[in-house]
C-alpha cells in the first residue's frame, strides 16, 4: 500500500499538452533522469498504482488495437478478391458476384470465383466521391454562414439553446435521415425543384433528362450535406469564439462594414480550421451507409447520367450486397466485398488524418471526434 | 437553415407517427406489429456497450490526462480520434468476417456489443480526457502538496468532480449506438424474439433494423411500424441529448464554482 508520509509527491509529468483552446495549465516538471530504483522510490508508487497504471494504458492502446483488428481483418478477407481482379477493381464497371446458382468457376490468377463474376468497382468509387464532393459544396457555406450568424449576430444568451439544434441534427440517427428523404425530401424536391432544375438543363448537360422519382444523386448528397452541417458548423463556431476581439475592433474602426470586417479578418484567422472541419465532415460523408442506401436509388453498374440518376457508393453497396455474398460458395463474394471495404477505410483514414495534420498546425479548435457530438 | 432541417424532421416524423405510439408497441413483439423485443434489444445493446466501452474508454481517458508524458499522450490521443472516422459499416463487415464467420459466432449479441463498442469508445475517452483536464490545477496542486498518492488523488480528489463529463461521455456513446444501424446488420442479425441470456450464437433485433427494414416492405401497416419505431428511436435519442445537456450545464457550473 501507498504510504503518504514518504516521498510520493513527483508523479510523472500528469498534465501534458492541454487540448489546444482549452486553456493551457502549468505544467509539472520533467521528471529527473533517476535510475530506476531510486526513482521509485522519490515517486513513491505502490503496487496499486502501477496495476492501474498497466490497466490504463491497456485501455488507451485499445483503440490502436480496434483499428489494426479491423484493417488487417478486412485485409486478409480481401487478399483473394485483391489476387483476382487486380487493377480490374479500379477501372472494371460491373460489379457482379456471378452465377451463383451454377456453372464452372472462373480460375483467374491462381483463384477461383463464380461463373461470369467480376469485382469493378469503378461505379461505387465515382458514386462514393460524387455524393460526398456535392454534399460538400453545398454543406460548407451553409454551415459556415450559419455559425457566423450564430456568433456574430446573436445574443450571447440565445447562442446555447440553438446550439441544441446543432447537437440535435448531429445526433439524429442516419436511418431516420433515411427515412425523412426517402418519404418527405425526396418527393418533395422531385415535384417541385428538379423540374425547374431540368428547365436549366439547356445551359448545364448534367441538369438535363429525366428527374426521376427523387431517389438519386443529388437527393442523396442533399441529405448527406444535411448531415454534415453538424461537424462543420460546431467547429467553425468554436473557431469564431476564438477570433481576438481587438482585430474585429481594429477593422471597425478603420470603418469597415462588419461584413468586410468579417472577410478581411475574420475568415482569414479561421480558413485552415475550417478546411480541416471539411474534410472530417467529408470523410463522414465517404462513410455514410444506411442513409445513402435508402435514397440512392442503388443503381449498380451505371455511371450517373445527371444529377438526378440513381447511384449507389462503396459503404451502401457492401450493407446492400453481403446478403447475396454469402451464398457465394467461392467465398469471393465477400472477399470483395472486403476489398471495398478496405478502400472505403484507406479513403477515410487518409481523408481523416489530413484534416488533423491541417487542424494541429493551425493549433487552433480542438476537432470534433466522429460525429461532431 | 441549420435549425431548419433539425426541426423539420423532428417535428414531422413525431406529427406523423406519433398517434401510432401505443402500448401496442410495448407489448407485441415485431412479428405481430409491435416493438417490445426491438425495444428491448436496443437496450440490450445499449447496456452491454456500456459495459464494454465504458470501462476501456474512462480507463484510456484517465491514462491520456494523468499517466502518458506529453509526446506519448499525443500520439496515443491519435487512434481514437482515427477510430472514430472509420465508417460504421467498415466496422460492422469486419465484426462480420472476423466474429460472426472466423470465431463461429454466429449473428449473436457479443459480435454486435464488440461492433458498437468499436465505433463509441473513442468518445468516451475523449470525454473522460476533457473532463479531467477541464479540472482547475489547484486541486491537483493541493493533492499533491497534501502528499496524496496518485490513485488517492484521482479517486477521491479528481474523479468526483470529473463525474459528470464522464457520463456525459456515456450518454453520447449511448446516442450512437442507439442511433446506429451498419455495423449491426451482419453482427446482430435480427429477431422477432426478445434477447435471450445467450451471448453468442443467437441474433438480436433493435429498433433501427425495424426502421429500414418495414419501410421496404409493401404495406401500410408496415410502413407505420417503420415510422413508429423511428419515433421512438428518436423520443430516445432527445431524452439522451437533453440529459447530456444538463450534464454538461452541471459540470460547468461545478468547475467554474471551484475555480477561485
Amino acid at each position: 500500500m501507498a504510504r503518504p508520509e514518504e516521498h510520493t509527491t513527483r508523479s510523472r509529468d500528469r498534465v501534458g499538452t492541454p487540448w489546444a483552446g482549452e486553456g493551457a495549465g502549468p505544467r509539472a516538471p520533467r521528471p529527473a533522469a533517476y535510475p530506476g530504483r531510486v526513482r521509485a522510490r522519490l515517486t513513491g508508487r505502490s503496487a496499486v498504482e502501477h496495476g492501474l497504471r498497466a490497466l490504463c494504458l491497456a485501455a488507451a492502446l485499445a483503440p490502436l488495437l480496434m483499428l489494426l483488428v479491423v484493417t488487417a481483418t478486412l485485409l486478409v478477407s480481401a487478399l483473394p478478391a485483391i489476387r483476382f481482379s487486380g487493377l480490374d477493381f479500379f477501372t472494371g464497371r460491373v460489379f457482379s458476384f456471378g452465377n451463383l446458382y451454377g456453372g464452372t468457376p472462373t480460375v483467374h490468377h491462381g483463384v477461383a470465383a463464380p461463373h461470369n463474376a467480376s469485382y469493378g468497382a469503378a461505379p461505387l468509387i465515382v458514386g462514393t466521391l460524387l455524393t460526398s464532393v456535392i454534399a460538400l459544396v453545398v454543406a460548407v457555406p451553409i454551415a459556415v454562414g450559419g455559425a457566423l450568424v450564430l456568433v456574430e449576430r446573436i445574443p450571447r444568451r440565445l447562442q446555447g439553446g440553438l446550439s441544441i439544434f446543432l447537437e440535435l441534427l448531429a445526433g439524429i440517427p442516419s436511418v431516420v435521415f433515411g427515412l425523412w428523404a426517402l418519404l418527405v425530401l425526396g418527393p418533395l424536391l422531385a415535384q417541385h425543384v428538379y423540374p425547374t432544375l431540368a428547365r436549366l438543363g439547356v445551359l448545364v448537360p448534367f441538369l438535363r433528362g429525366p428527374v426521376g422519382n427523387g431517389q438519386g444523386l443529388l437527393t442523396a448528397s442533399l441529405m448527406l450535406a444535411v448531415m454534415i452541417v453538424p461537424i462543420v458548423a460546431a467547429t467553425t463556431r468554436d473557431l469564431l469564439r476564438t477570433v481576438p476581439v481587438l482585430h474585429k475592433e481594429a477593422a471597425l474602426a478603420l470603418g469597415m462594414t462588419r461584413f468586410e470586417a468579417v472577410r478581411v479578418v475574420t475568415l482569414p484567422f479561421v480558413r485552415n480550421g475550417i478546411a480541416a472541419a471539411a474534410i472530417l465532415g467529408w470523410a463522414r460523408a465517404l462513410g455514410e451507409t444506411m442513409a445513402v442506401l435508402m435514397v440512392s436509388g442503388n443503381a449498380l453498374n451505371i455511371f450517373p447520367y445527371n444529377l438526378y440518376a440513381p447511384t449507389t457508393t462503396i459503404a451502401a453497396t457492401i450493407a446492400a450486397m453481403l446478403d447475396s455474398a454469402l451464398t457465394d460458395a467461392t467465398g469471393m463474394g465477400v472477399s470483395a466485398l472486403a476489398e471495398a471495404g478496405l478502400a472505403l477505410l484507406t479513403i477515410t483514414l487518409l481523408t481523416n488524418w489530413i484534416g488533423r495534420q491541417i487542424a494541429r498546425r493551425t493549433a487552433g479548435v480542438p476537432l470534433p471526434v466522429g460525429r461532431g457530438f | 437553415m441549420i435549425v431548419g432541417p433539425a426541426v423539420w424532421i423532428v417535428v414531422g416524423l413525431l406529427r406523423s407517427a406519433l398517434p401510432l405510439i401505443s402500448f401496442r408497441l410495448l407489448a407485441q413483439d415485431t412479428a405481430h406489429l409491435g416493438l417490445q423485443n426491438a425495444i428491448v434489444g436496443t437496450l440490450v445493446l445499449g447496456l452491454g456497450v456500456l459495459v464494454i466501452a465504458g470501462p476501456v474508454g474512462v480507463g484510456a481517458g484517465i491514462y491520456l490526462s494523468e499517466f502518458a508524458g506529453r509526446r506519448l499522450a499525443s500520439v496515443a490521443r491519435f487512434f481514437p480520434e482515427i477510430l472514430a472516422g472509420v465508417p460504421s459499416i467498415v466496422v460492422g463487415y469486419a465484426a462480420y468476417v472476423l466474429l460472426v464467420v472466423r470465431f463461429h459466432w454466429g449473428y449473436s449479441l457479443l459480435a454486435a456489443i464488440l461492433a458498437l463498442s468499436a465505433l463509441v469508445t473513442p468518445y468516451v475517452v475523449k470525454s473522460t480526457e476533457v473532463a479531467l483536464r477541464q479540472l482547475p490545477t489547484s486541486l491537483r496542486d493541493g493533492a499533491r502538496a497534501l502528499g496524496l498518492p496518485t490513485v488517492t488523488t484521482l479517486r477521491r480528489v479528481l474523479l468526483p468532480p470529473a463525474l459528470p463529463g464522464i457520463v456525459n461521455g456515456m450518454v453520447v456513446a449511448l446516442a450512437i449506438s442507439t442511433g446506429e444501424t451498419a455495423p449491426l446488420l451482419y453482427t446482430a442479425g435480427f429477431s422477432d424474439a426478445n434477447p435471450t441470456p445467450s451471448l453468442l450464437h443467437h441474433p438480436v433485433g433493435y429498433l433501427t433494423y425495424v426502421v429500414y427494414t418495414d419501410i421496404q416492405l409493401p404495406s401500410a401497416r408496415m410502413h407505420q411500424l417503420a415510422n413508429a419505431a423511428a419515433d421512438v428511436t428518436l423520443l430516445v435519442l432527445l431524452a439522451l441529448i437533453l440529459v447530456g445537456r444538463l450534464l454538461g450545464y452541471h459540470s460547468a457550473r461545478r468547475a467554474a464554482r471551484m475555480s477561485l
